[in-house]
């Protein structure tokens, strides 16, 4: 089943990824044979079947409610591309 | 015999361990061995991203001070490499990406932690398919990796640059992993030892994540009794790591010598079709041979839904890689572009430039199966043929204690044979990726040549099966000797 | 109201609990912090790490669940909600989806009749908080905080059952006092501890489909939850009633102009993708451990209400009022403790006196300058006749602004009242003495004046004489005569 470049674009924009005009048809060939190809899944009977989320039987463990961070705001933010006053700096928003 | 000891990189961990504490080399002496080889050789292999030479030598000299002092840890002197996906703190950090084209960790992963507080040394970060996500290493922006075998070549990935660095004699051991086969693959594509572990052995915290429910950390060595060494030091409960589970570690080393005699091993019907190169089958049978003149036997076995292993997979990863690779928007670190006029240009041309095509079709392909209207379709879907895959390997260890086999399909290919169309290089995993999907561990040992091309053994076990494993890789390694074998220009 | 027209409301509200560390990460949660000193490397989104489950958290949950009447759930899953935006760093909120925590609870209100009514609760979730971003005072750019990123929220989803903006505002009333009690949040609604969304739509009055509902944000105080909704409803009947359409869309209440405005929204054509964390396992609770927290819950504020009717004679407005804050009930009982003669009376003073201090204070009842012993010591003073009601108040602030108990403060101040008769009678026969035309005017009939000799009795004795006494007194007296 191929996909439509308006699929894709939507898709794109969804991820946050921007895509040249040059790429831009060969992913869409690509992901409409990445597609088809797992499309075969479609046909295998699952009825009843659980889905597997994790490979082994665990249960969440619980972490007891304990402060253990210390302020390592420097170290942190060394590979920052844009700080000031300890904000991270991001084109201004509107809300 | 005498002064005239094996030349020290072409010794294994254990080798060099005893050799340590013996006295008869130093761990610096050791590791500059290592380092000046690595300075020869590894531009034509580009095994590295990152050599982390003074680091290495500090080490070396303080476990040689520590020695003196009979206070050496287990694996003290010993070199290391790290597949640049693990967080290593104070250097960079790069995942094969552009995007992490300048990240310096602040925090080891737990898995450097545990090695290095056992005294390794780590001789560099090591090149990979970006993020992680690919069968030949051709993916990281930092130029692909060539396979010491033959350097037109691929040496698999996505852990190719540890791989590699092993094959060559630059290092004995490296650390990889595997999501749907990039350890045990490049293992057996470049004659060396791969091994994946249960999932939850080995704690993810620092782990660059890529697919959380299938990525497992390991490592590349030229021995099963070098990965029994590391994964004892590895392994175990990491209270940072949710889904590490709180399960014993043995001793992996002392269990490698336990007799084969009653081990039943499973043989794959669906293993030996069309799709797999009749040499390669020919040396996988002839090493099923070997396990067997030592008492164990071979029954067949069944695993039905084997072809839906890479279509599952390549829902499920995705899926996952999608969402964990989110976090890359060049707001609090990483690539990011310039002069972006609002917040979406931030985001888009960031990661739009920050990420390579393969990393960017995964995303895609993963928004897609779980976006709105296909999540039941296709990531749902995926999820329950997951679980119908397991129950075949349960099933088949209902009968066998271990599954062998081909772990590939084919020994390697030439560098840029199959980057243009993905589903031939998804196809690389057929073997390897149930043992994701299942949480089951695997390794690869070298079994043969073909063409002067390395082929791979997998030998894959119940969950927590380390051991039987790694007994049955280590003991086809003492009544054999292609690990043994070297590529000429890297001897 | 139109009642051509039936409003529907449902409300999620958010409340953060009030753990010491965040949900998923060891940092800690406290307010006020500077900017991002308290975000390690889970809240960043560091690449590489993992989440792990804050125990309290879903103790928390877990108990609000109880409170409500909901079931708590064996197995519930952590999913993740994706979108971009500065302030949730990973690129998805970690939350919960298909299995949630809690879900089928319900509490009770009065609606806007007084009358009992039940309110549905579809479902309480856990899930992490955002960051902050500021927008001012950075040049061209906005500013990320992440400290409060990770904070533990708990997401509670009404049924659409409120039928009116009092009846929502009294849900959220209920919801805010229940939490405080389980003394799962401090629900303080200034610092963003517990805040409101509601969901609003009309529809003709027998019509079962529902109306296109637009969905309010940033209402942060009672007042503002009933004006956005009021002005909310107003304006979708006015589209309406003009034959056009209700945009479903999220809409921003302006306090100062008091409307609702549309907001530009990020979400909008949002497809969050929600799947089950692969970082997370199944959260799975047994019954040992829902009975270990069913024991750590306290009478809740229905109970207390009732039980206070029935124990202290109290009219259910008076215990309504006691029991919104458990620590105003608590000490109100620790007063009654003391002070068994007259709950109500003890009541009064709470809900007055008291009450006022605080406020005029800024202070919590916890702080409280006066103790609940104390309080009962002036209190009885009062029962005894040792004092009038009025002078009472003059020691109350004596207590308030000085301290010392009220025994000291009456003594040292010779406040006692005077109950001698034949001092009040004294000057009684003073005062009338002094007020001849008065006492014309009261024989006369104008009984009102009563009062004027009242105040000058009282002035004379600096206001210590017994009131009724002299009320009694006077009336005999001005008879004669």
């Amino acid at each position: 089943m191929s996909l439509s470049k308006e699929q894709v674009q939507h898709i794109a924009a969804l991820a946050c990824l921007q895509l040249d005009e040059d790429e831009f048809d060969d992913i869409v060939a690509k992901l409409s044979s990445i597609v088809d190809f797992v499309d075969q899944l479609q046909q295998v009977p699952t009825d009843d079947v659980v889905p597997m989320a994790h490979p082994l039987d665990q249960v969440q463990r619980l972490r007891p409610d304990v402060v253990t961070e210390t302020n390592e705001r420097d170290a942190f933010q060394a590979n920052a591309p844009a700080i000031q006053d300890g904000f991270y700096l991001v084109p201004k928003v509107i809300e | 015999m005498a002064g005239q000891q094996q030349a020290l990189h072409t010794q294994s961990l254990a080798e060099l361990a005893k050799g340590l504490s013996k006295g008869e080399f130093s761990s610096r002496e050791l590791i500059e061995t290592l380092l000046s080889r690595i300075e020869e050789h590894d531009r034509s292999l580009n095994a590295f991203i990152s050599v982390t030479a003074d680091q290495a030598l500090a080490v070396a000299d303080a476990s040689d001070k520590a020695r003196s002092k009979g206070e050496a840890g287990t694996l003290a002197g010993l070199p290391i490499v790290y597949k640049d996906i693990f967080c290593t703190k104070g250097v960079l950090t790069t995942c094969g990406s552009r995007i992490l084209e300048n990240f310096v960790s602040p925090y080891d992963a737990t898995v450097v932690e545990r090695l290095s507080s056992a005294g390794a040394v780590m001789l560099g970060k090591t090149n990979m398919d970006e993020f992680a996500m690919g069968s030949s290493s051709e993916t990281s922006y930092f130029g692909p990796v060539r396979n010491p075998w033959d350097t037109a070549r691929s040496p698999g990935g996505s852990s190719g640059g540890s791989a590699a660095a092993v094959a060559a004699r630059l290092t004995p051991a490296g650390t990889g992993t595997d999501t749907g086969g990039s350890i045990r693959q490049p293992a057996a594509l470049t004659n060396t030892v791969g091994l994946k572990p249960t999932y939850g052995r080995v704690s993810r915290y620092g782990m660059v994540a890529f697919a959380s429910s299938l990525d497992q950390a390991g490592v590349i060595t030229r021995t099963a009794e070098d990965a029994a060494m590391l994964l004892s030091v590895m392994a175990g409960f990491d209270e940072r790591d949710s889904t590490s589970v709180d399960h014993p570690v043995p001793d992996y080393v002392s269990g490698l010598t336990v007799s084969l005699k009653e081990l039943k091993i499973g043989v794959v019907r669906q293993h030996f079709d069309a799709g797999l190169n009749e040499q390669c089958a020919a040396r996988v049978k002839d090493a099923l041979n070997v396990l067997e003149q030592q008492g164990a036997s071979l029954i067949e076995v069944d695993l039905p839904n084997l072809d839906l292993s890479v279509p599952t997979y390549y829902v499920v990863a995705p899926a996952e890689c999608s969402s964990n690779l989110s976090r890359f928007d060049g707001v609090r670190f990483g690539y990011r572009a310039d002069g972006a006029k609002d917040l979406l240009d931030l985001y888009c041309r960031s990661r739009g430039d920050g990420f390579g095509a393969e990393v960017k079709r995964r995303i895609m392909t993963g928004t897609y199966v779980l976006s709105a209207g296909y999540y039941d379709a296709y990531y749902l879907k995926a999820q329950k043929v997951r679980q119908l895959i397991s129950q075949d390997f349960k099933n088949a260890f209902e009968k066998v204690d271990v599954i062998a086999g081909p772990t590939t399909p084919t020994p390697t290919f030439p560098l840029g044979e199959k980057t243009d169309d993905p589903i031939t290089m998804y196809l690389n995993d057929i073997y390897t990726i149930g043992a994701n999907l299942a949480g089951l561990p695997g390794i690869s040992v070298p079994c043969g040549f073909v063409d002067d091309l390395p082929v791979g053994l997998q030998l894959v076990g119940p969950h927590f099966a380390e051991e039987t494993i790694l007994a049955c890789a280590h003991q086809y390694q003492q009544l054999t000797d292609w690990h043994q074998r070297c590529p000429e220009a890297y001897q | 109201m139109n009642s051509a027209w039936e409003v529907v409301i449902g409300l999620e509200l958010h409340t953060q609990l009030a753990t010491s560390s965040k949900i998923f990460s060891g940092a800690s949660t406290a307010y006020g912090a500077e900017p991002n000193t308290q975000a390690c490397l889970v809240d960043l989104g560091y690449p590489g790490v993992l989440p792990v489950l804050n125990a309290e958290v879903v103790r928390m949950a877990c108990k609000f669940g109880l409170a409500i009447n909901a079931k708590v759930a064996s197995r519930c899953v952590f999913a993740r909600k994706n979108y971009f935006y500065p302030d949730l760093p990973k690129g998805y909120q970690i939350s919960q989806y298909e299995l949630p925590i809690v879900y089928d609870g319900e509490l009770m209100i009065k609606d806007d009749r007084g009358e009992d009514k039940r309110i549905g609760i579809t479902r309480a979730h856990l899930e992490e908080d955002a960051g902050k971003s500021i927008h001012e005072g950075l040049n061209q750019s906005s500013g990320i905080d992440l400290n409060r990123a990770g904070t533990p929220l708990l997401e509670i989803v009404s049924e659409p059952d409120m039928r009116s903006a009092k009846e929502a505002v009294a849900f959220m009333r209920k919801i805010h006092s229940i939490v405080r009690y389980l003394e799962i949040s401090d629900g303080n609604m200034q610092e963003g501890s517990f805040r409101c969304d509601a969901n609003v739509s009309v529809r003709p009055h027998g019509q079962e489909k529902l109306g296109t509902r637009s969905e309010l944000k940033n209402l942060n105080s009672f007042r503002f939850v009933e004006k956005a909704i009021n002005f909310e409803i107003k304006r979708q009947i006015n589209i309406l009633e003009d034959g056009g359409e209700v945009a479903q869309e999220t809409r921003l209440y302006d306090s100062d102009r008091d409307e609702t405005r549309s907001m530009r929204s990020k979400e909008e054509a949002n497809d969050y993708r929600y799947f089950p964390d692969p970082d997370l396992l199944p959260v799975v609770l047994d019954d040992a451990f829902i009975a270990e927290v069913k024991k750590t819950l306290p009478e809740l504020p229905d109970a207390k209400q009732a039980r206070f009717v029935e124990q202290y004679a109290l009219k259910p407005s008076d215990a309504a009022i006691l029991t919104v804050s458990r620590a105003v009930a608590d000490y109100f009982e620790a007063t009654v403790a003391e002070f068994k003669d007259n709950p109500k009376t003890a009541a009064n003073w709470i809900t007055g006196e008291l009450s006022a201090a605080l406020n005029r204070d800024g202070m919590e009842i916890t702080d409280s300058k006066i103790a609940p012993a104390d309080l009962a010591a002036l209190l009885s003073r009062i029962q005894d006749g040792t004092i009038s009601g009025k002078i009472a108040k003059e020691v109350f602030e004596a207590m308030w602004t000085g301290g010392g108990g009220a025994n000291e403060i009456i003594e040292t101040r010779g406040l006692r009242q005077i109950t001698d008769s034949s001092a009040i009678e004294k000057i009684v026969d003073a005062v009338i003495a002094a007020n001849p035309d008065q006492v014309k005017q009261y024989r006369a009939g104008k009984v009102k004046v009563l009062g004027f000799f009242v105040g000058q009795v009282m002035k004379e004795t600096g206001g210590k004489a017994n009131p009724g006494q002299v009320n009694e007194v006077l009336k005999r007296r001005l008879r004669k005569g």
